[in-house]
C-alpha cells in the first residue's frame, strides 16, 4: 500500500545543508503497523511529515525518491490531491496533543471540520462524533463533545486527536510520538485503545517513537532509524530478540529491565557506530 | 563661567556617550544571547546599511555638538566646516543662480545645491544643523526613560506584591492623563528647551519601558534558574543585577532604537505646535512649521519642506529597519 | 463575575484620584489662580475684578487643604472639585462661563465623525492587507510589502497633512482642505481628507502589527494539525488563524474604543475641526482649567473604561480565560 524508496531529505538554512533524511527504503502493507525508531534527530520525525508533503518547504527539499501510495507518488500530487491525501486517506497524531489542538473550537467542531472534508455524505454529525470518541474510549461523548480543549487531561486530548485521525476512515495512520508527552499511566491506556482500535478496523499504523519499549504489543515489523539511514529492519520479536546492527543492540540495550540491580543505566557509546 | 560650560559641556556629553557604549559592549560581549544575536547581523545587509546612515546622523550630530572656542565666540565643529557657504539676502531655489524674487532677482553670492531659506541661509546646512536637536532629544529622553523604565519594571517583577501594585498604580495613572497636558505642563514649569523636553517626554514615556520589561521580568522569573538562584543564597541584587538584567538587556536595546524614532518624530510635531524648541533652535519640526505658508508662496517655495520631511524621513526610516534587525536578530524562534 | 468587577472599580478610584491630583498639581505648579485670572482677564484688569472672578469660581479657596482653624479643612479648592465630580456634574467653563456638559456633547460629534470612519476603516484595510500577505508568502512581496510599510509609518504626521493639504487646495481641489461645518450628508466633504489621512498615517504600523499576528498564529501545533487534516490554506487563514489572532488583536482595538471620543489633536488643530481634541488643546493655553480639568476626569474614565472593556471582551473571546 505504501513504499518509500530511497527517500531523500534535506534541510537548507542559509548557506548549511543538513540531510535529515538519507535515502531510506520501507514498505506498509494494508492492515500492518510498522514501527519506526530512533533517537531524536534521527530522521523518524521527518521520515512521518513527508507522506504526505507537510514539510515546510523551504527550508525542506525533497532531495531524492519517490513516495508511493497506492500506486501515485506523493511528491508529484497536486495541491488538491495532496488534500484528499492528508486526513482521508493517511491521518496523523502527533506529540503533544495540548497545543495540537486548536483552543478556540470545540472537540466536535474540529472532528467535525475533518468529517466535512472527507466524509460529506455522513448527515448526522453530532452522532458519528459521539461514535468516534467512543471509540477511543471517552466517556459521556456526547456531553464531552461540547467541551474545549483546555477542559480535558492530557490523556483526554490525545483519545480526541486520534478519534480526529479516525473520523475519516483512513488507510494508514502515523502516530508521531503518540504517548511520549503523557504520563506514564496514561501512555498504557492510550497503548492499549490503539491496540484495540487496530484489531476492530484493520488499518496501518505508522509508529513513530524512540523508546523500543512500547512497541511489543503492537507492532509487526520494525525499522531502526539512525542519523538519517535505517540501520536494521525486521519482524518485531526477531529485532527484538536478535539485534544485528551495533546501534539496535545499544539502544535496546539501554532499557531498564525490573528486576535488574544495576547502579548505572547504559548509555549508547557513538564512537563505536561510526 | 557659563560661556566655559556652554561649551565644553557638550563635548563632555559626547565622550561620555562614546565610554558608555564601550562599557554596554564588554558587559554584553560575553553573553549568549548576543553572540547568536551578532552572528545573525553580520548576516543582514539591510540592517547594516540602516545602521550605517544611522551612523552617519550620528557623525553629523556630533559635529554639531562639539564646541570649539574661538576668538569671536564658540562655533560648532559643523558650522566650521560650512564657514564656506554664504548667507544671501532671501530666497533661493536649488542651484539657481539668481534671487528668487519676480521683482528683483538680483545674483546670488553662490549656488546652493538645495537652496536658501527666507533669511537666505542654506537649506543643506540649516538640515544637518537640526540633526543636533533631534539626536539630542532622542538621546537625553533615552537617558531618562530608560533607566527609570528598566528599574522599576524590574523592581516590580522581581518584588511582586505592594511594589508591584505600586509600580502599576504609577504607570497607570501617567498613562491616565493625557500626554499632551503632561508635556505642555511640564514644559511651562521647567521652560522651553531642548533639555527640559528631554525630561517631559522622558517622564511619559517610562511608561512604556515599564510595561515591557516587568512583562520580560516576570516571565524569567517563571524560569528554573532564578529559583536555583534563590536556593543557593543569592542576594536580591546579584539575583537582578547577574540574572534578571542581562535577559531584559536586548528588549531595552530593541526599545530604545524603536523608541529613538518616535521621540524624532515627537520633537519635530512640538516643534510644530509651538510647544517645542525655543525659537531659534535649528530643528526639524521648526523648519516644516516654518514651511507651511511657503507653499502658497507664488512662485512656489518647497524645497525647505522636501528637506527637513526627508532628513527626518529617512533618520526614522533607518532606525525603524535597525530596530526591525535587531528584534530579528534576538528571536529564538528565528531560523539561521 | 461580580466580584471581579467590584475589584477592579476598587483599583480604579484611586487611580482616578491620582490622576487629578496630578492634573490639578500639573497646572497650579504652572501658575496660581490668581494669575490664571490674569491671563484670562487681560493686564487692564482691576483687582477687584479678579477677586471677583477668583470668589465666583471658587478659586480663593485654599489648593489642597484649609489650614484655616475657623473653617472644616476640607473646605479646599481640590477637594470640593472633587466632590462636584463625583456627582458627575462636569460645571462651567472658567472662560466662557458655558456648562461643560454642553461643551464637550458639541465637541463629541466632530471628533466621533472623524475617528470612528478612520479606525474602523482602518482596521478592515489593515486586516484585509496582512491576510492577503500571509496568503500569498512570497518573499519578494513581503520584502516590498514590510518596506512599503516601515516607509509609510516613518513619515511625520504633518509631512501627511501639509502634503495632502497641499494636494487637494491646489492640484486637484473637489473637495476642501480645511475647515468644518455641519451640514448634513455634505459635512462629509470636509472629512474625506483628514480621514484618509488618519488611516494612511497609521496603515504602515497597523499592517507590520496584524501580519505578525497571524504570522505567529501559523506557527502554532494546531495549523499544523489543520493542515494534516486537508484543509486548504484559504480556510486555514479564513477560520483558523482569524479566529486566534482577532482574539490577540481585540485587545488592542477595544482599548482603543472609548478614545475615539477624544478626537485627534493634531489633525483637528490642522484642519480645524471644532472636535473634543482641540478642545483640551486651546483650554491648556487660555488657560481655562475648569475645561482641561473635565477633560482629564472624562479622558481617565474613559481609559480605565477601556481596560475594563478590553478583559471583558478577552474572556468573552476566549475560551480559555474564565475571570475570578
Amino acid at each position: 500500500m505504501l513504499t518509500v524508496h530511497s527517500l531523500g531529505i534535506d534541510f537548507i538554512s542559509g548557506s548549511n545543508r543538513t540531510h535529515a533524511v538519507k535515502g531510506i527504503s520501507f514498505s506498509i502493507a494494508p492492515g500492518e503497523t510498522l514501527a519506526l525508531v530512533g533517537e531524536s534527530g534521527s530522521g523518524k520525525s521527518v521520515t512521518g511529515l513527508a507522506l504526505t508533503r507537510l514539510l515546510q518547504e523551504p527550508p525542506a527539499v525533497y532531495s531524492s525518491g519517490e513516495i508511493l501510495f497506492e500506486g501515485s507518488d506523493v511528491l508529484k500530487m497536486s495541491p488538491r490531491e495532496l488534500r484528499r491525501l492528508r486526513g482521508g486517506k493517511i491521518a496523523y497524531v502527533f506529540q503533544e496533543p495540548s497545543t495540537s489542538l486548536n483552543p478556540v473550537f470545540t472537540v466536535r467542531s474540529q472532528i467535525a471540520e475533518a468529517l466535512h472534508l472527507h466524509r460529506p455524505e455522513v448527515r448526522d454529525i453530532d452522532g458519528e462524533v459521539a461514535r468516534c470518541l467512543d471509540m477511543v474510549g471517552i466517556v459521556d461523548p456526547s456531553k464531552r463533545m461540547h467541551d474545549y480543549p483546555h477542559q480535558l487531561s492530557g490523556g483526554m486530548q490525545q483519545r480526541v486527536m486520534i478519534a480526529m485521525a479516525l473520523a475519516c476512515h483512513p488507510k494508514l495512520l502515523v502516530a508521531d510520538e503518540p504517548t511520549t508527552a503523557l504520563d506514564v499511566t496514561v501512555q498504557a491506556q492510550i497503548l492499549d485503545q490503539m491496540r484495540l482500535i487496530k484489531q476492530q478496523i484493520k488499518m496501518a499504523m505508522l509508529l513513530i517513537t524512540h523508546n523500543f519499549g512500547i512497541i511489543g504489543g503492537i507492532a509487526d515489523r520494525v525499522a531502526v532509524m539512525f542519523r538519517g539511514a535505517i540501520v536494521e529492519h525486521g519482524a518485531t520479536a526477531e529485532v527484538l530478540h536478535n539485534p544485528q546492527h551495533p546501534y539496535t543492540k545499544a539502544l535496546i540495550g539501554c532499557i531498564p529491565q525490573l528486576g535488574q540491580h544495576r547502579r548505572r543505566l547504559t548509555t549508547i557509546d557513538y564512537s563505536t557506530l561510526g | 563661567m557659563t560661556s566655559f560650560l556652554q561649551i565644553w559641556l557638550p563635548n563632555l556629553a559626547v565622550l561620555t556617550v562614546l565610554l558608555v557604549c564601550v562599557f554596554l559592549a564588554k558587559v554584553v560581549a560575553r553573553s549568549d544571547r548576543w553572540t547568536v544575536a551578532r552572528r545573525r547581523l553580520q548576516r543582514d545587509k539591510v540592517g547594516q546599511l540602516a545602521a550605517f546612515v544611522c551612523l552617519i546622523y550620528l557623525l553629523v550630530g556630533a559635529l554639531e555638538t562639539v564646541v570649539v572656542p574661538t576668538q569671536t565666540g564658540s562655533r560648532t565643529l559643523l558650522q566650521m566646516l560650512c564657514s564656506g557657504v554664504p548667507q544671501e539676502k532671501g530666497y533661493a531655489a536649488p542651484m539657481a543662480s539668481t534671487a528668487l524674487s519676480i521683482s528683483s532677482p538680483n545674483p546670488l553670492i553662490s549656488k546652493h545645491l538645495l537652496g536658501t531659506d527666507a533669511l537666505g541661509r542654506d537649506t543643506l546646512v540649516q538640515t544637518l544643523r537640526a540633526t543636533r536637536a533631534a539626536l539630542w532629544i532622542g538621546g537625553l529622553t533615552s537617558l531618562v526613560y530608560i533607566p527609570l523604565g528598566v528599574l522599576l519594571g524590574i523592581l516590580a517583577a522581581y518584588y511582586r506584591g505592594w511594589v508591584d501594585d505600586l509600580v502599576q498604580y504609577f504607570y497607570s495613572t501617567i498613562a491616565a492623563v493625557p500626554e499632551i497636558l503632561m508635556l505642555v505642563a511640564i514644559l511651562m514649569v521647567l521652560g522651553k528647551g531642548l533639555g527640559t523636553m528631554a525630561i517631559a517626554l522622558g517622564i511619559t514615556g517610562w511608561v512604556g519601558m515599564a510595561r515591557l520589561i516587568r512583562g520580560e521580568a516576570l516571565r524569567q522569573m517563571e524560569r528554573p534558574y532564578v529559583a536555583a538562584a534563590k536556593a543557593m543564597g543569592q542576594s536580591h541584587w546579584n539575583i537582578i543585577t547577574k540574572h534578571l538584567l542581562p535577559n531584559v538587556m536586548h528588549l531595552v536595546v530593541i526599545k530604545f532604537v524603536l523608541g529613538f524614532s518616535g521621540l524624532v518624530l515627537a520633537e519635530a510635531v512640538l516643534s510644530y505646535l509651538g510647544v517645542g524648541a525655543p525659537v531659534g533652535t535649528a530643528s526639524w519640526g521648526a523648519i516644516v512649521d516654518a514651511s507651511r505658508s511657503e507653499l502658497s508662496r507664488e512662485p512656489l517655495v518647497w524645497w525647505n519642506l522636501a528637506s527637513a520631511s526627508f532628513a527626518l524621513f529617512l533618520l526614522v526610516l533607518c532606525l525603524n529597519v535597525l530596530g526591525d534587525s535587531l528584534r530579528r536578530a534576538f528571536d529564538p524562534k528565528s531560523t539561521s | 463575575m461580580f466580584a471581579y468587577l467590584i475589584r477592579r472599580l476598587l483599583f480604579f478610584v484611586p487611580i482616578v484620584v491620582g490622576v487629578m491630583l496630578l492634573t490639578f498639581c500639573l497646572f497650579f505648579l504652572v501658575q496660581s489662580p490668581d494669575a490664571m485670572a490674569r491671563r484670562v482677564l487681560g493686564p487692564k484688569a482691576t483687582p477687584k475684578a479678579v477677586e471677583n472672578w477668583l470668589h465666583n469660581r471658587g478659586y480663593d479657596k485654599p489648593l489642597l487643604i484649609n489650614r484655616d482653624p475657623e473653617k472644616p479643612w476640607h473646605d479646599s479648592l481640590f477637594i470640593s472639585q472633587m466632590g462636584r465630580l463625583a456627582t458627575l456634574n462636569l460645571g462651567n467653563s472658567d472662560v466662557s462661563g458655558r456648562p461643560l456638559a454642553e461643551v464637550f456633547r458639541q465637541g463629541a460629534l466632530p471628533s466621533l465623525l472623524l475617528t470612528v470612519p478612520a479606525f474602523f476603516a482602518g482596521i478592515a484595510l489593515s486586516v484585509g492587507l496582512a491576510l492577503y500577505l500571509v496568503f500569498v508568502r512570497n518573499a519578494a512581496a513581503d520584502f516590498l510589502a514590510s518596506l512599503i510599510c516601515v516607509a509609510l509609518m516613518s513619515v511625520p504626521v504633518m509631512v501627511y497633512v501639509i502634503f495632502g493639504q497641499f494636494l487637494v487646495a491646489q492640484v486637484f481641489n473637489y473637495f476642501p482642505a480645511f475647515g468644518f461645518q455641519l451640514q448634513g450628508w455634505s459635512t462629509a466633504k470636509f472629512l474625506l481628507l483628514p480621514v484618509a489621512l488618519m488611516i494612511v498615517s497609521g496603515l504602515g504600523a497597523d499592517v507590520r502589527l496584524v501580519r505578525a499576528l497571524f504570522l505567529e498564529e501559523l506557527g502554532q501545533d494546531y495549523i499544523r494539525t489543520a493542515r494534516a487534516k486537508g484543509v486548504s490554506s484559504a480556510v486555514i487563514l479564513l477560520r483558523h488563524v482569524l479566529k486566534n489572532g482577532l482574539i490577540n488583536l481585540i485587545t488592542l482595538v477595544v482599548a482603543s474604543l472609548p478614545f475615539l471620543i477624544m478626537g485627534s489633536l493634531l489633525l483637528e488643530n490642522f484642519f480645524g475641526i471644532p472636535g473634543l481634541g482641540n478642545v483640551l488643546f486651546t483650554a491648556i493655553q487660555a488657560p481655562d482649567f475648569a475645561v482641561v480639568q473635565a477633560s482629564v476626569f472624562l479622558g481617565s474614565l474613559l481609559y480605565l473604561g477601556g481596560l475594563l472593556l478590553t478583559d471583558l471582551c478577552y474572556a468573552w473571546a476566549d475560551p480559555r480565560i474564565r475571570l475570578h
